[in-house]
């Protein structure tokens, strides 16, 4: 468990993607099977020990500790691993478990058996161990690298293709005995068969002003960029599954889209919630997500539909090699061809000029479009986010200059920071009503100054929250406002972030609910 | 009866009160009369018209913020000495924060109040270890005062800067440590771990370590990192403050391995959020279990508390009937923060 446990630590530290995954790739040449292999698998987020939960921890703890003692403790810590592993008594002397050790003796442990085994573990490791063992057995694993990057540290210390990797795995157990035999050249490659696997989606650069003057427009296609969440959706003989671009299967939460996948195709597309042909905002989908199960009456409220971008597999064709134009060209007659309910097709834009295109971007007022795409008419479907191929042009962001109500730590990197903020508006009678939260946009140097200003100028504090001075007046930028019947303002912000501090605005001088509430749709 | 601490002893915007002595206890701003734990500059402000501290404090004072800023009329205290003002003893005790740093010991009509100033308990070879008084009044700071902050063992830090070292002997290894104390503390705790290559400093530490050879802390070979060739500075290790080392200045260095050496990178997303790569837990504060044992050993009935993390504190002396007040002093642990 501690060599798992220092690596966590070491990619925590890490910030650059190339160290990350030479320090996986250190772990996997070296480690024995199978503890990378679970190691792997906790990575994968794979493995669940559905006997152990953050309350059972809790409880240990508490046995432990004073809980006000350990409230104040979980508040400044930000994260109730860390809090647990840093308020348990110190290990008398060292002897951790080893990561197969621990797997085994949890599945083989019943409901009752689990806590007095984490609690002998605990005690027997020091403050890192302990860490990463209630992290792995919680199921709360955030290791700072991806599973994705986990894939790449394999394929460049195994001399494989990522996507090799890739198109295997879904098919794949814990600890992947399988997968390192044949990455070490013990065993053939694992049969992939018909399973309805992930394929990584490919995706889109920000394009600047200076990709924008360089752009030859005739050799590009346009298309929206929605406001949902892009999906996958594959169907095979194996089975269907529809999978979020970052390769989680969220068939569960939208059986509606899995049951009108009655064809076999791999398609990539973006999942919006839509009312008579009319996509909704964000919000509205935000109800659906997440979920394990979904009851019939939000089904009905919020009817989702998949707007097709692009076709990856026809029936067991691989299309990825052709250019953009002619896999278009193959999804538009199998479309015609098929007819799936739930779905259309993504509006190719005509357009004559670049100058055509500014103006339709900025015309666009429906709260659901983001911005535009532009694809190169000859772009392979490549994985990842290759360079030059697909642009996302996005609408200039809204902004409204507000004031700084209240503060809150952040979790996870920004804990112990006063990192969240509510900002308000006047109204007219001249108070303030918030109108969004944000925890983003600051560089670190406005999130110090912030944070050291807060802790100067609470004038009362409920709970973890504090009411400051109404005295900073923050520039908030948004992608959209939509009505709100949650917030007393009657306005919610889309995507909002802090753009910067306005130094040279009094409060007084701040934006009112007023000009907020013209930036309404409609 | 002995009139209890309350009455004599007030918190004030300037800071600690001491009413029948008329003077204070680490001024947050100017006053006429005032008593100095430690050189630090959240306790150690610039423009008294009179000051009392040990005689290292007002060297270091001195040297920080000039002589004529130092204070007007500036009376060392020596170890032992009773200095009598109107009518109330005041004593100096080593608190074993920084070099100099002390307790301020108060006798009054019979009754005794100790003003702790910053402190800690672990062995730090650049100064006196901490003296525990027995009083009816402790007042402490409660900079970790929360049960998560279990400071490891400093050798055990130093050991990992210097595995860190062996692994990566072709970078540079820059070190954020607070330019009084923690920095002289480093250098000293690797000397006492063997290391006795140059160690080379930001300009801003120069003056103090100077200062602590003078005062008699050997500290080594040491060198500017400025004028230093950049190729020496491979390998090397390299002190600067906190703040130039997420700055331009660290820019000399070519990939240096970032450390920084505080009680604060004992919490992760923290220490993650100041950039560290070496996150080193040492630091010149007392841990919860140092403030604890300390409440212990000064047999105090009651404990106000100055600043920090005081409401786990005050929960703590609760769970052990004792009675605990916060003062809420405003001004000090900004330098803390960074300690």
């Amino acid at each position: 468990m501690k060599p798992f446990a220092d690596l966590l630590e070491r990619l925590l530290y890490t910030t650059g993607r190339n160290a990350k995954i030479a320090l996986l790739a250190d772990y996997f040449a070296h480690r024995p099977d199978p503890e990378r292999g679970y190691a792997l698998a906790a990575i994968a987020g794979a493995l669940d020990f559905p006997g152990a939960k953050p309350a059972m921890l809790r409880e240990l703890a508490a046995a432990r500790t004073d809980p006000e003692l350990f409230a104040l403790s979980y508040d400044f810590v930000g994260d109730l691993a860390e809090t647990i592993a840093l308020l348990w008594p110190p290990a008398r002397h060292e002897a951790p478990p080893g990561l197969p050790d621990l797997v085994a003796a949890l599945r083989a442990a019943s409901r009752a058996e689990i806590p007095a085994l984490i609690e002998a573990w605990l005690d027997a490791s020091d403050v890192s161990t302990r860490i990463a063992l209630i992290k792995l057995i919680t199921g709360g694993l955030r290791v700072g690298a991806s599973l994705r990057l986990a894939k790449l540290a394999l394929a460049r210390h195994f001399a494989v293709e990522a996507d090799e990797i890739e198109e295997v795995w879904h098919g794949l157990e814990p600890p992947y005995t399988a997968l390192f035999d044949w990455l070490e050249g013990r065993a053939p490659r694992p049969a992939q068969g018909a399973a309805p696997v992930f394929r990584p989606p490919m995706l889109a650069h920000p394009i600047e002003a200076a990709d924008l003057a360089a752009l030859d427009w005739s050799a590009h296609r346009a298309e929206w960029k929605w406001d949902g969440i892009r999906v996958q959706l594959v169907s095979t003989q194996g089975g269907r599954r529809l999978y979020s671009r970052g390769a989680e299967d969220i068939s569960a939460a939208f059986p509606e889209i899995v049951a009108a996948m009655d064809f076999h195709a791999v398609l990539d597309g973006e999942l919006l919630v839509i009312r008579d042909g009319a996509v909704a905002p964000f919000a509205d989908l935000q109800q659906r997500l997440n979920r394990k199960s979904v009851p019939a009456k939000l089904r009905a409220a919020h009817p989702v539909g998949v707007r097709l971008y692009d076709m990856l597999f026809e029936g067991e064709t691989d299309l990825r090699a052709l250019p953009f134009d002619a896999r278009r060209a193959r999804l538009e007659a199998w479309f015609a061809r098929t007819a799936p309910a739930r779905m259309d097709l993504s509006e190719l834009i005509r357009f004559a000029s670049a100058d055509d295109l500014a103006a339709l971007r900025a015309g666009a007022r429906d709260a659901a479009i983001e911005g535009l795409m532009l694809k190169r008419a000859d772009s392979p479907y490549l994985a990842g986010r290759p360079k030059g191929h697909w642009w996302k042009w996005k609408r200039d962001p809204l902004s409204l200059d507000c004031v700084l109500m209240y503060a809150q730590r952040g979790h996870g990197k920004r804990s112990s920071y006063y990192s969240d903020y509510t900002f308000g508006v006047w109204t007219a009678a001249g108070a303030l009503v918030p109108v969004g939260k944000a925890y983003s946009g600051y560089t670190d140097a406005e999130l110090h100054r912030l944070d050291r200003w807060i802790r100067a100028h609470t004038v009362a504090s409920y709970g973890p929250v504090r009411e400051v001075e109404k005295a900073i007046v923050l520039e908030v930028g948004f992608d959209a406002a939509q009505r709100s019947t949650r917030h007393k303002s009657g306005i919610a912000l889309r995507f909002p972030r802090i753009l910067r501090i306005r130094d040279d605005k009094p409060a007084e001088q701040a934006d009112t609910l007023e000009t907020a509430l013209s930036l309404l749709p409609g | 009866m002995p009139p209890h601490p309350e009455t004599w002893l007030h918190p004030r915007p300037e800071g600690l009160h001491c009413v029948p002595g008329d003077f204070f206890i680490d001024p947050t701003r100017a006053v006429d009369r005032a008593v100095i734990t430690h050189g630090h500059a959240d306790h150690a402000r610039p423009g008294h018209r009179h000051v009392l501290a040990s005689a290292e404090t007002l060297a270091i004072m001195r040297v920080r913020m000039g002589e004529s800023r130092a204070g007007a009329a500036q009376q060392a205290a020596a170890p032992g000495e009773i200095v009598r003002i109107n009518g109330v003893g005041v004593s100096l005790v080593p608190a074993g924060h920084v070099l100099g740093s002390c307790q301020v010991v108060l006798d009054y009509e019979g009754s005794r109040a100790v003003v702790s100033g910053d402190y800690k308990r672990r062995r730090d070879p650049t100064c006196a270890p901490f003296a525990p008084v027995t009083c009816d009044v402790f007042v402490t700071e409660a900079t970790f005062g929360l049960p998560v902050f279990r400071h490891p063992d400093a050798a055990a830090e130093i050991a990992k800067l210097l595995h860190c070292m062996s692994v990566f002997p072709a970078r540079a290894h820059l070190v954020g440590a607070y330019g009084l104390g923690k920095a002289q503390r480093l250098i000293a705790l690797l000397r006492e771990a063997g290391y006795d290559s140059p160690i080379y400093l930001h300009g801003a530490l120069q003056k103090l370590c100077d200062l602590y050879e003078t005062l008699g802390v050997p500290l080594g070979d040491l060198r500017p990192a400025t004028v230093a060739d950049k190729d020496a500075l491979k390998g090397a290790i390299v002190l600067a403050p906190p703040s130039a080392v997420a700055d331009r200045w660290a820019r000399r260095l070519d990939d240096p391995v970032i450390a920084v050496a505080s009680g604060w990178m004992r919490v992760r997303q923290r220490a993650k959020a100041s950039g560290v790569e070496l996150p080193l837990v040492i630091s010149d504060h007392a841990d919860w279990d140092e403030l604890l044992a300390t409440v212990e050993d000064v047999a105090a009935p009651e404990i106000w508390v100055t600043h920090g993390a005081e409401a786990a504190l005050l929960r703590q002396l609760s769970l052990l009937g004792r009675r605990g007040r916060a003062l809420s002093l405003i001004g000090y642990g900004d330098e803390a923060e960074q300690e």
